[in-house]
This record gives structure tokens, C-alpha cells and sequence, in this order.
């Protein structure tokens, strides 16, 4: 594994640092040197919220990530934000159910997915994250599905075992867009 | 090998206090730390231990001041504000030779200043911020791991030393979550028992009191001089700094905490560039470990001191490098952090000004 450098952004209440979290998990469940670093204090609660979250396979230095190599954004001031620190060669996933602008450069790679709209129709307004996620696994191929599963397992609260399947669910359906 | 679980620095910093044996718990909620006092009130009471919510710093450091003295393992941890707050009764600790952990998850000053990390309060932690001639020793992790790590030795190093020690991180570290093993540190103190401690004579012994005031001048002076004989010891033989790429390095980098890892990131990408470029990390900030800069002071062109603050630790390293090569400082403060960008443009131009 190369070293992934991934941005997570969108408004707080859209499960962003939960997706870091799953990523996060992957890089634990997979044996890999990872740091997960939030945006913390009132963007929490409903402001602009972020996550950096860096899966390797050597010690990480900066847990702070400066050069995206990839960018997950779900509202458009983190498009605005982040597109232009994303490394060259780069990969942007984005909410285009939210975000009426697409990617504007073209030295990274853009993918648009209507993740809420999705969501609705499923029936599952919380979990546009999940289903972008799906989508970010399979264009990028960074961990496979298999290690997602078992990550799943992980970040799920041990309360409430049935999210997983709804997570799960969402995740297949992000990967068949 | 130990499975290693993936925790915030403050979850992880409050589990390796229970693991290190401290039962008692005293704090007042505030961000970016307040991990470690959910993290103390669900697992104290399961452990037979004391959570306290205390009224204030004050009081809770006064109640540490209590349990210390008690011969209890015992920890406080707050943010800048907080402990500004808690130094009269770090002095009070100090000037009682009293053994406890004060955690300090640093946060953008002066005043209440913000919420974002910080380290601007390197002055407070290892020049005093309370008051008197006294010392804490000060321990500054840079991942959770060494922060799990550090808080262990830190209750061992207080026993043995009877003082107060502080754990210095910032917000960075403290929100951050990293995969973290609890089974590596192994005790290298062997720890004396507590007979100085006021547990009660039950009429079998003469009483033990803890005290910081002294009338007679001639006797303060006397306790104080013993003291810093102790801190001698400590300066001697607890001074610690991990050295990164120094060997061949023309700038050497002076970072501790989370930034030390911001700077290893610039050095990377400076090596990339032909710049060679090495770090210093003091992991102990009091005492501060000047043998390394002492042993590269003559090799190199200049040493960059790197700070989430205006300027702190930068005056220990010009004391060190005692004026044998120039010292420049990069710094962000209020809550900003310094990239790693920023660091590398710093170190382009110092090699810049040379050509």
C-alpha cells in the first residue's frame, strides 16, 4: 500500500468523522500505520467539520494532512476548500446531490455521485456518507471489501448490531456507482 | 504481540493513569481534554477508583494536593486556562514534595484565547507558572503510543522523585486516534514505600505532616537548596531527546509534541530536495536534554527551532547551543498549526541566504 493521504469534509451531522472512523478501522484490521485527526470545537455541531485521516504502510509523521491525495467532500464549501490543496494525480469524490459545482481541475481525478439522493431513495437520509464511501472504495481500490467488513464491525456500536447491515447496504450500493 | 486498539491520545492518556495504578481522578471539564474526564467517570467507579467533577481548578487541584499527600496515585488533567488556575496549587505540591500527574492538552492563549492546539505554554510548564523556586519534570509525547508510554513512567517518576509531573500534549494529540498497545512499558524504578504519607498513626508511629510554609528563612533556604540538589539528579539522569537524521544534517530542527512529527514530514521532503536536514525532539522539556545540541552545535550551519507558539523553547535551545551556531525560529500561534510546507519554505530560505 502506497501511503493514502485522505481528506473527509462535509457539514457536521453527515457522519464525516464516522467515515474516517471506517477508514481509520480498515488501516487497523489490515495491520497499517494510520492516524485519524478531527476538526474539533463548534463545527461539530452543525458548522463545517473535517477529518484527516492517513493509512500506510510506513510510521506516520505529520497527522496532518496538507496535500490530499484523496478528497471525500459532501457540502460545497468543502469542494471549495479543499480541491485546490489536492495533490497532482489525485482522486475528489463528491455529493452531487449537494454540490452544484463540479471539479474544476484537471489534473485529478473528479467522480460526482448523488450520495443523498441515493440515500432517499433507500430510505436512508443518514447515510450518504456511506454510500459515497462505497463509491470512493471502488474507484480508488485503496482496501477491498472484505476489509471493510470487518472494519464495519468495529466502528458499528456494539448496542445497536443492526446498523451494520444498513451500513453494509450502503456501501454495496455506493459500489455499483 | 499485544492487539493494539485504536484510541484518542485523551481516552488513551486516562487508561494508561488506571493502568499505572492512579485511583483518584480530580478535574473541571474543559476543551480540548475532556475525553480524559468521560474517559475517568465511566472507569473509576467500575474500579472501585474516585471520579470528581470538581467546582473549579482550584479545587480540584487542592483536592490532588490532598490525595498526593494521602500516598495516593492521582492525577489531574486540564487545558491552558485550567491550569494557569491550578499553578497555585502546583506550587503548593512543589513546595510540599508531594508526588501526583498534571496533564496540560494545551489550547491557544493568552486569556481564555481558542480551542485549537497550541504550545504556548512551554514558559508555564518548565519555568514555573506558579510560584517559588520549584520544578516539575515535564514530559511532551508526540503520538498516543508515547503518550500511553509516558504517562506510565510519569506516576513512577513522581513516586520516585516525590513531585509533581506534567504531562504536556495539545489538541492535536489529544483528539487524534491512533492504533495503541498498553503492554510495553516496563517500571526501570524501583519505587520506595510511601512512610512520609498522612494516612493516620493509628498511635503506632509519629506523625507525618505535609506543610509548604516555613517562617525561619534559614530553614526554607535549607529545604530549597536540598531540593534543586534533587533536581541536579533529575537534570543528570532523566533528560531525554530522540534524534532524527542529525548525523550529516547542515539545519538541525528543534520540535517537540505533535509539530516534531509536522517537521519529520518537512525533513522528508527536504532530503527529497538535497537540503539536508535533521531534528532534535526533546521528549523531556524540564529538564531539557541539551547533550545533543551541545554535540551538533559545531557541525551544523544553523538549527531552526519550530513552535505552535511565538517563541518558547527556542530560548533553551539558544542556552544550549550557548551561541556557537545561529538559532532561527518558525512559529504559528492561536491555534494555528505550522505545515509542513511552511517549515520546508523556512529551511529553502535559510539555505537560500547561505548561497
Amino acid at each position: 500500500m502506497a501511503t493514502h493521504e485522505i481528506i473527509l469534509a462535509g457539514f457536521g451531522g453527515q457522519g464525516i468523522l464516522f467515515a474516517g472512523k471506517l477508514l481509520a478501522y480498515c488501516g487497523m484490521v489490515s495491520d497499517k500505520e494510520l492516524s485519524w485527526l478531527p476538526s474539533y470545537g463548534p463545527e461539530m455541531r452543525g458548522g463545517t467539520c473535517n477529518c484527516h485521516v492517513i493509512l500506510s504502510d510506513e510510521p506516520v509523521s505529520s497527522p496532518l494532512i496538507t496535500k490530499p491525495t484523496i478528497l471525500f467532500a459532501m457540502n460545497q464549501p468543502s469542494l471549495e476548500k479543499f480541491e485546490g490543496k489536492v495533490a497532482p494525480g489525485g482522486f475528489i469524490i463528491y455529493d452531487s446531490s449537494l454540490i452544484a459545482s463540479g471539479v474544476t481541475r484537471t489534473d485529478v481525478t473528479g467522480v460526482a455521485l448523488p450520495a443523498t439522493q441515493l440515500a432517499h431513495e433507500m430510505n436512508e437520509s443518514k447515510l450518504a456518507n456511506m454510500i459515497l464511501m462505497g463509491s470512493l472504495i471502488k474507484h480508488t481500490g485503496i482496501i477491498d471489501i472484505e476489509t471493510v467488513k470487518k472494519a464495519l464491525t468495529k466502528v458499528v456500536p456494539a448496542k445497536k448490531p443492526e446498523l451494520y447491515d444498513v451500513n453494509l447496504n450502503c456501501i454495496l450500493k455506493g459500489m455499483e456507482n | 504481540m499485544e492487539e493494539k486498539v485504536l484510541m484518542k491520545g485523551n481516552e488513551a492518556l486516562a487508561r494508561a493513569a488506571i493502568e499505572a495504578g492512579c485511583r483518584f481522578f480530580f478535574g473541571y471539564p474543559i476543551t480540548p481534554q475532556t475525553e480524559v474526564a468521560a474517559y475517568m467517570a465511566k472507569q473509576m467507579p467500575k474500579i472501585g477508583g474516585t471520579f470528581l467533577q470538581a467546582e473549579s481548578e482550584v479545587a480540584a487541584i487542592n483536592m490532588v494536593y490532598g490525595a498526593a499527600g494521602a500516598g495516593a496515585r492521582v492525577l489531574t488533567s486540564s487545558s491552558s486556562p485550567g491550569v494557569s488556575l491550578k499553578s497555585e496549587g502546583i506550587s503548593y505540591i512543589a513546595g510540599s514534595d508531594l508526588p501526583c500527574v498534571i496533564c496540560n492538552i494545551v489550547r491557544g492563549g493568552p486569556g481564555l484565547g481558542g480551542i485549537q492546539p497550541a504550545q504556548s505554554d512551554y514558559f508555564q510548564a518548565t519555568k514555573g507558572g506558579g510560584h517559588g523556586d520549584y520544578h516539575m519534570i515535564v514530559l511532551a509525547p508526540c503520538s498516543v503510543q508515547e503518550m500511553v508510554n509516558l504517562v506510565k513512567e510519569a506516576f513512577d517518576l513522581a513516586d520516585y522523585y516525590r513531585m509533581p509531573v506534567m504531562i504536556m500534549g495539545d489538541g492535536m494529540l489529544g483528539q487524534m486516534m491512533e492504533p495503541v498497545s498498553f503492554g510495553s512499558y516496563k517500571s526501570s524504578k524501583e519505587l520506595a514505600e510511601k512512610t512520609w504519607a498522612t494516612t493516620g498513626t493509628k498511635l503506632e508511629r509519629k506523625r507525618n505532616i505535609i506543610n509548604s510554609l516555613y517562617i525561619t528563612p534559614e530553614e526554607l533556604e535549607k529545604l530549597v537548596v536540598e531540593r534543586y540538589k534533587k533536581y541536579d539528579t533529575i537534570i543528570e539522569s532523566e533528560a531525554r531527546s530522540e534524534e532524527y537524521m542529525c548525523e550529516d544534517a547542515d539545519i538541525i530542527i528543534a520540535a517537540y509534541g505533535t509539530i516534531a512529527r509536522v517537521s519529520k514530514t518537512a525533513i522528508k521532503r527536504a532530503r527529497d530536495k538535497g537540503l539536508k536536514v535533521g531534528l532534535i525532539r526533546p521528549i523531556t522539556l524540564w529538564p531539557f536534554d541539551k547533550k545533543p545540541f551541545e554535540k551538533y552545535s559545531e557541525k551544523v550551519k544553523s538549527f531552526l527551532t519550530v513552535e505552535m507558539s511565538m517563541g518558547q523553547m527556542i530560548e533553551d535551545v539558544k542556552l544550549a547551543v550557548s551561541g556557537k551556531a545561529p538559532v532561527e525560529f518558525y512559529g504559528r500561534t492561536g491555534g494555528m498549526i505550522p505545515t509542513p510546507e511552511e517549515i520546508l519554505e523556512k529551511l529553502e530560505n535559510m539555505m537560500g541566504g547561505e548561497r
